[in-house]
This record gives C-alpha cells, structure tokens and sequence, in this order.
C-alpha cells in the first residue's frame, strides 16, 4: 500500500487531497449541520399538508346556514333554486358564521347579480330560463316579482321563448318562423309551471311533416316532395334541423 | 396591477384560443442562453477531445484555448437558471432532496462533475507543469495566483509530466460521455414533456448535442481567428482548415438529423401538426426558416461546400469561415429560441398562439440575456491572460 | 472509534430511523386533525357537461376561498365556451376573459356548450414526475399538492401540465394550482365550486366511500377524461364531454 502511495506523483496526491476535503466538507455538511426538515421528503409533504390544511376557510357551506336560518332554507327546497347554495349569492359567509350579529353577508339586491346566470347566451343547455335584460322589465329589480328564494315567475310564461330562447331564436330566422311551437309540439299546460314532470311531445312519424310537405298538401308556400319516394329509411328530422332551416 | 396591464396587452396578440394561465410565457430568454451556453461547452470540449483522443494533431493549437473557452462559459451557466428562478434563495434543495424523477435535478450533480471531475482536473493536468514554470518567472499576485491554481506543486521531471500527458487522455476519455450528458440531459429536460408536442421527441437530446458541437467548434474557430492576430501571432492554416472540416462534418450531421424530424412530423401529421404549422408559419417565420435554416445551417453549409470544391485563396477562406463561424451562432443561438420560446407560444389546446414580449431591463430581460453573454469573454480573457494557451513559439505559426 | 462512539452513533441512526418510520397513518391523522385519515378517502369529481350553464360562480368563488388573484389571468378553476358551427369551425373563449365574445348566429351553430376545467389531480401525474425538488407531491387521498415552502420557482410543472391547470403566483413566485380545496376536505367540507354550482354540474366524491355522488354519476354516464392518450389517468371525469374538447 505505502508503495503504491510512494509511486504515485506528487501532483496527483495533491489534487486527491483537495478532492476528498471537499467530499469531506460536503459530508459533514449533509449529515451533521442540516437539519432533518431540510432533507427528508417525508417530513416536507407532512409539514406541507399541515400548512394547506390550516388555510383560512372563506365559504361555510350551505348545510351551516341551515342551522340557524329555519325559514328561507324551507321556501328554497321546494323552488326552482334547491340546488343553488345560498352561499352562491350571498358570497363566503364563513366570517358570518363566526361573528354573526356583525358581520353580514352580502345580499344582491340590483339586477346585475341575477344577470349571471339569467341574461341570455345561446350556449346555456335549453330548457334553462333566459331573459333579455335590456327588454325584461329594463330598471326594476329582479325581486320585485322573484323571490329569489323560490323565484316562481309571477305569471306563467307565456312563450316558450321564456326557457327555449335559443331555439325560439334560430327558428325566429327559419323558414318555420311563423309556425307556433305548438303546430308541432303539444305542451300540456303543466309543463309551464313543471317542467320536468311533463314533457311536450314531438313527431314520431314522417307523415307529420308530410302534412305540409308531401306532395299534394294542401298548404300553400311549402316545399313539396313525394314523400314515398324521397328518404324512406329515414324520419325527416334526422336530416332537416326544423328549427334552422334554410335561414335570411 | 401593472402585470394585469401588461397581460392586458398580450392578450390583445392572442391568435386563437390559449387556456387562460398559458398567458404568461414561463421560460425566457434566460432559458434560451443556458443550453446555448452548456452547448458551447460541450461543443468545445469535443474539439479539444479531437486532439486528445483521436489525435488529430492539426487541431493541437486549439487545444488550449478550447479547454479555457469552455470553461469561461462552464462558469457562468448556471447564472441564467438562478436568474430565472421564482425563488432563487431556494436552489440549494436540488442538492438537499432531488426528486430522482426529474431530469431537471441532475443538474446540480452534472454541472459540479463536469465542472470538477472534467474541466478543471484536466486543465489542472495540462497547464501544471507550465504554471509552475510561469509561476518562477512572474511576482507578486500573478505568482501566488498560478502557484495556488498549481496547488503548490513543484516536481517538473519528465516522468511527471508524462503522467500528466497520459491522465489528460483519461480524463478526456471520460469527458466525452461527460459532455454527452451535460448537453444531452438539457435535451431531455424538453424532450420528454408529453404535454408539448413541439418538445417531446426522441431525437430532442441528439439534436441539442449535435447542435451543440456545431456551435462549440465554430466558436474556438472565431476565437482562434479572433485571437491569434491579437497577439501579433500567424493564424495556423492547417489547422484552420481542419476546424473547418469537422465544422462541415458536425453541419451534415445536424443538419440531416433536423430534417429528419421535420419530414417525419409532416409526415406522420399528429393531432398537433395544424397548430404547430401555423406557429411556424407565423410566429417563428423569421427565426426559424430565415435565422436558423437559411442564415445559421443551409448558408454556411453552402459557403463550405464552396470552399472545399474551389480552392480558394487563404485571404478569402479565412474570411469565409469567420463569415460561417459568426452565422453558425446566429443559427444555433435561433434554434435554442425556437424550441424554447417556439414550444411555449402555441397553446396545449392546441387552437391558439400566444406571443413573448421580452422586457428590456428586468431580471429575465434582454440586457441581462445579453450581460450573461458577454461575461464568459470577459472571463476568457482573464484566463488567456494567466494561463496563455499558446507559447511564443507557437504563435508564429506553422 | 472506540465502542462507546459506536454505540451512541447507532443510537442516533436508529432512533432517527424510527421517528421516520413511524410516520405512519395515525401519526399523519393526528397531525392533520384528530380524526381526518388520509388512507381512508380518495377523491375525484365528476363534471357534467349538460349541465353546466356557464355563470362562472365557480370561476369567482374559488378566486375568494383560495386567494387566487383576482384578475383574470390566473385561474385554479376556468370555464371554457364552445361553438361549433355548422361549417364545421370550432371556436372557443374563456368565460368572463375581456376579449369580445363571438357575435353568435343561431341558425350556424351546430352545437355550443361549456366546459369546466381544473386541475385533475391525475393518478400518473407528469408534473409530480418532473418537479425537480419533490415541491409538489400527491397525497395519499389522491389530491395533488404544492409545497409553497419548496417550491423554488423553476416552472417545470407548468411546462409539464398538459391540461394548463398551473400558473406560477405572482406574489409568493410559487407554482400554484388547485388543490379540490384540500383545506376544505379533510375538514368534511366541499370544494367551493362544488358548493356554488346552480346546477350540480360538477360532483365530488370520496371513491373509497360506500357511497358517494359519483356513484350513480359515474354509473349512469359514459365517462370520459381530457388527453386519454397521454396517460396521465386524470380523476375529473366529464359525461357528455364533446370531442372537440382538448
């Protein structure tokens, strides 16, 4: 071994005794002066989910209110808002719930708010009611009519237009826009104050639409084909969108 | 808030659809100059591994210098990473706890062997015995400044310094696979994001180290050019000429291997290729098609194919390799934006681009881009200065 | 070393071993909150697209719970819009983003709807994978979680998203994303954009729980997660997901 040290060059030596001080240095370092929060992963991921856990909570949830609010809980079950939690628009309420006689949430009570949801855009799923700010009763608040709580419309719509805008208004462009919806779908009356509970019909047979465009119809200005002849495998609709035919 | 204005801004240039937090671009310039940097040395490291271990022994005056290039700008990589960093007094933890997972976390562990095990051992090797003869001609600072870098040796005998001949070749021997993966890792770092198509790629690490020989080779070449003349010295044309040959060779290569990417993309036409022919159509235009394959790879290729068909005169030769040497950094420097800033400016929807608006000052901007290239001359000249990498003989030329 | 140093040094290695070790569930519950265990949850939600109306009550709701700033290019949780025309052109906006949103025709639209993004708290998350310090990390309940004392600011976990769900904070120079309000979660609360939905589009579930709202959700639905192919095993799961949608 001493030989073989003895054999090695000076300079080589040299720079192995720099290169082990600086492992050495190195070494200590990692072991012995760092402290162990700064090496081992699983201490840091504890430490982290402990800080994120403690992080300050702004929004309740709405089975808090409930506990203290008996009436407004009891009128929004049973309206068209059940699933709407009352922190969605009375804001985080957290603050509330721990000081409630001095802290209060907010309550929107301008038209705006309503807005979000409500105002019209064409890529809301249909059966979802839309109103044009600008031409729905322009200024008043939404509440004078709608209780926010179980926002019943004062009166039952008239037009379909008032949950199916978007339809009303491709088909308001459509060769179809004189036909009421009812020549073709017959909506129970319910259906305008319970959607879901009944559903207006729809065709189911190409002779219903035959009705007006088979050849000899006796109605003048539609498109006639022979119906025998033109698309037998197939109902009308699968091909013609009736609500956007054609089009201005 | 003055970002919300500036985003303002940006958001107005927005093609298309971009996911809203793909705003921000996430690395910058700064990016852009580290693997030009770790290129260049790499890249300079193969030439003087040229000389070493396949003696090419034209090359052996550019031996020196290309240790010395590389590490002036070994020493000044990792600044861009510390200047980009949300939280640069954080960087330390690469060390403490590297996530074994990352590409990136090799860093640290490669940039300190490279730095350590390679360049400094082997300049260590090569200049001892000189240092030590220069050490008793010079005084006072100069004199401790090459006895300390020395580290105090003494013994000159020619068995000594045939040890140093032979463990330079060693440690040459190691340092190629060293550079492979100190330029090689910085390509992987892009190549293996999946979530970015422009990235992700097998052949990311082979471009970036292919890319990064042309650009390290050019470079000792325009230094060489630069330097010898400098110095009142005769330029070595036989080993011009050969720096220009293995320039040519590494161009081909680059060059072949790029185009194989690109015809295989057009070719396979993946889900990306309709987002990403629009951002070269639009926004990489200029830096892509006329920086990087006009100006940086199929103009030089020409002037040297030129060179090596016609034979010119040593004037014009000289002057068309500095031509090549400085549009070769143009091209590579390019080719690193491209891929950096290129892959952040199509959106992962793939159906919108965004844009990249450099600041001027500012701690990711232009200037400090631009300091953080300069330095590494700066630093080269001092090394120049202490260890010269030519003897006076030499300088004459051949 | 003589024996005495030996002994004291093998104290010391095993006596820190097992501080370690016995970070075991009980000792992380009893860190968190006495009764919370993080091996008894595993989290995910379902998102459905019929549903969704596009108010944005989630979008500002998670700004106000988790701090996000409050101007419109950060976000933890977006909602896309999606018009498809009947030419067959697809375009798309974030909601409540300041650019003009697009003048729609009726008549030239062949579908049109939207769509909640978030994080998805991916099985085989690729930015855990890339995160260069081990700064974010998922959790044993299956959400995945920055370490905003880590985290060193390097944005590689942004690169690596292939859904864009991250974004570093301008104030901390953190990587940020969101969390499923973990805050909220093991406290037995619901993530706030689960709270406010008008519409239970999205539905949270706990996947170990007996039973759980993703139940009958993903019972019911064909399921379908974004970017399949990369593998990722994302666990937001949209029904009615659109295949424009990326």
């Amino acid at each position: 071994m001493k030989d073989f040290f003895k054999k090695l060059p000076e300079q080589a030596v040299r720079v192995a005794v720099v290169f082990l001080v600086f492992v050495a240095v190195v070494f200590v370092i990692r072991q012995f002066i760092i402290p162990p929060e700064m090496k081992e992963p699983a201490l840091q991921q504890a430490s982290s989910m402990e800080r994120e856990v403690a992080k300050e909570i702004q929004y309740a949830g709405a089975q808090i209110c409930e506990q203290c609010h008996e009436k407004e809980p009891q009128i929004k079950k049973i309206g068209y808002h059940r699933d709407l939690s009352c922190e969605s628009c009375h804001g985080a309420a957290q603050k509330h719930v721990e000081n409630p006689t001095e802290v209060k949430p907010t309550s929107p009570k301008k038209r705006d708010y309503c807005a979000y949801c409500h105002k019209y855009n064409s890529s809301r799923p249909t059966g979802f009611p839309q109103i044009n700010p600008d031409t729905h009763n322009p200024r008043k608040p939404c509440i004078t009519c709608h209780n926010p709580h179980n926002p019943k419309p004062p009166t039952t719509p008239r037009s379909c237009a008032a949950c199916h805008a978007q339809i009303e208004r491709a088909k308001a462009a459509s060769y179809h826009a004189l036909i009421a919806c009812s020549v073709c779908h017959t909506a129970p009356e319910k259906h305008k104050t319970s959607p879901r509970t009944v559903i207006p019909t729809k065709p189911d047979k190409r002779e219903f639409c035959g009705k007006c465009h088979d050849k000899g119809s006796p109605r003048k200005g539609a498109p006639t084909v022979d119906m025998a002849a033109h698309g037998e495998k197939y109902v009308c609709w699968q091909c013609h969108y009736p609500h956007t035919l054609g089009g201005i | 808030m003055e970002a919300a204005q500036n985003f303002m801004e940006l958001s107005k240039q927005v093609v298309g659809f971009i996911y809203p937090n793909e705003i921000d671009i996430q690395w910058s310039i700064l990016i852009v100059v580290y693997p030009y940097i770790t290129g260049l040395v790499a890249g300079a490291f193969i030439l003087a591994s040229l000389v070493k271990v396949f003696n090419v022994k034209e090359l052996q005056p550019t031996y020196r210098l290309a240790m010395l290039t590389a590490l002036a700008f070994m020493l000044i990589a990792p600044l861009p990473l510390q200047l980009h960093l949300g939280r640069p007094e954080r960087s330390y933890e690469m060390f403490m706890t590297p996530n074994l997972t990352s590409a990136m976390a090799m860093f640290g562990f490669v940039y300190l062997w490279y730095l350590m095990l390679v360049l400094l051992l082997e300049i260590y090797f090569e200049y001892r015995r000189d240092m030590i003869v220069w050490s008793s001609e010079s005084t006072g600072p100069k004199k401790w400044a090459l006895k300390l870098l020395s580290l105090f040796s003494t013994d000159i005998s020619e068995k000594a310094v045939a040890f140093d001949k032979k463990t330079v070749k060693i440690i040459t021997i190691i340092g190629i696979p060293s550079a492979f993966l100190l330029h090689g890792y910085v390509g992987f770092i892009f190549g293996s994001i999946k979530a970015n198509p422009w990235w992700s790629s097998v052949m990311m690490p082979v471009v970036f180290l292919f890319s990064a020989i042309v650009s390290g080779i050019a470079m000792v070449m325009l230094l060489y050019m630069i330097i010898i003349p400098l110095r009142d010295g005769k330029i070595d044309m036989k080993c011009l000429d050969r720096v220009a040959s293995f320039l040519f060779y590494a161009v081909i290569v680059d060059f072949s291997i790029e185009v194989l990417d690109f015809i295989h993309r057009l070719y396979e036409s993946e889900e990306s290729i309709k987002i990403l022919s629009q951002l070269v159509e639009t926004k990489l235009f200029m830096s892509m098609v006329v920086l990087q394959i006009l100006l940086g790879m199929l103009l030089p290729l020409g002037i040297m194919v030129v060179i090596k068909v016609f034979r010119l005169q040593e004037e014009v030769r000289k002057l068309l390799y500095f031509v090549c040497g400085l549009l070769i950094q143009l091209g590579i420097f390019s080719t690193r934006w491209n891929v950096v800033i290129g892959g952040q400016l199509f959106s992962k929807s793939f159906r919108g681009l965004t844009t990249y608006k450099m600041e001027l000052m500012g701690i990711e901007g232009f200037l400090v881009a631009l300091a953080l290239l300069i330095i590494p001359f700066v630093i080269l000249s001092i090394l120049i200065k202490l260890l010269p990498p030519w003897k006076k003989g030499e300088l004459a030329g051949s | 070393m003589d024996r005495r140093d030996f002994l004291k040094h093998l104290g010391w290695v095993i006596s820190s071993g097992g501080i370690l070790g016995g970070l075991s569930a009980d000792a992380w519950a009893k860190m968190l909150n006495k009764t919370y265990d993080t091996t008894k949850h595993y989290y995910g939600m379902g998102i459905d697209i019929d549903k969704c109306i596009g108010c944005g009550r989630c979008m500002q709701a998670c700004k106000t719970e988790n701090a996000v700033p409050a101007v419109p290019y950060y976000f933890r949780t977006w909602v896309e819009r999606y018009v498809i025309k009947t030419d067959r052109t697809v375009s798309v906006n974030t909601l409540n983003s300041d650019e003009p949103g697009d003048v729609l025709v009726e008549k030239d639209v062949l579908r049109s709807f939207f769509v909640p993004k978030l994080c998805n708290q991916c099985d085989h998350p690729p930015c855990v994978q890339v995160c260069p310090v081990g700064a974010t990390f998922k959790t044993d309940d299956g959400v995945i979680l920055v370490d905003s004392k880590r985290c060193i600011g390097c944005r590689y976990c942004i690169q690596a998203c292939p859904y864009g769900a991250r974004y570093l904070n301008p104030e901390t120079r953190v990587a940020d994303k969101c969390t499923f309000c973990y805050h909220r979660l093991v406290k037995g609360l619901l993530p706030v954009c689960v709270e406010v939905c008008p519409k239970q589009a999205r539905v949270f579930g706990d996947m170990k729980s007996i039973a759980s709202p993703l139940g009958r959700f993903t019972r019911m639905n064909k399921i379908h997660v974004l970017k399949p192919s990369l593998n990722t095993d994302p666990k937001v799961y949209y029904a009615n997901l659109d295949g424009e949608v990326n």
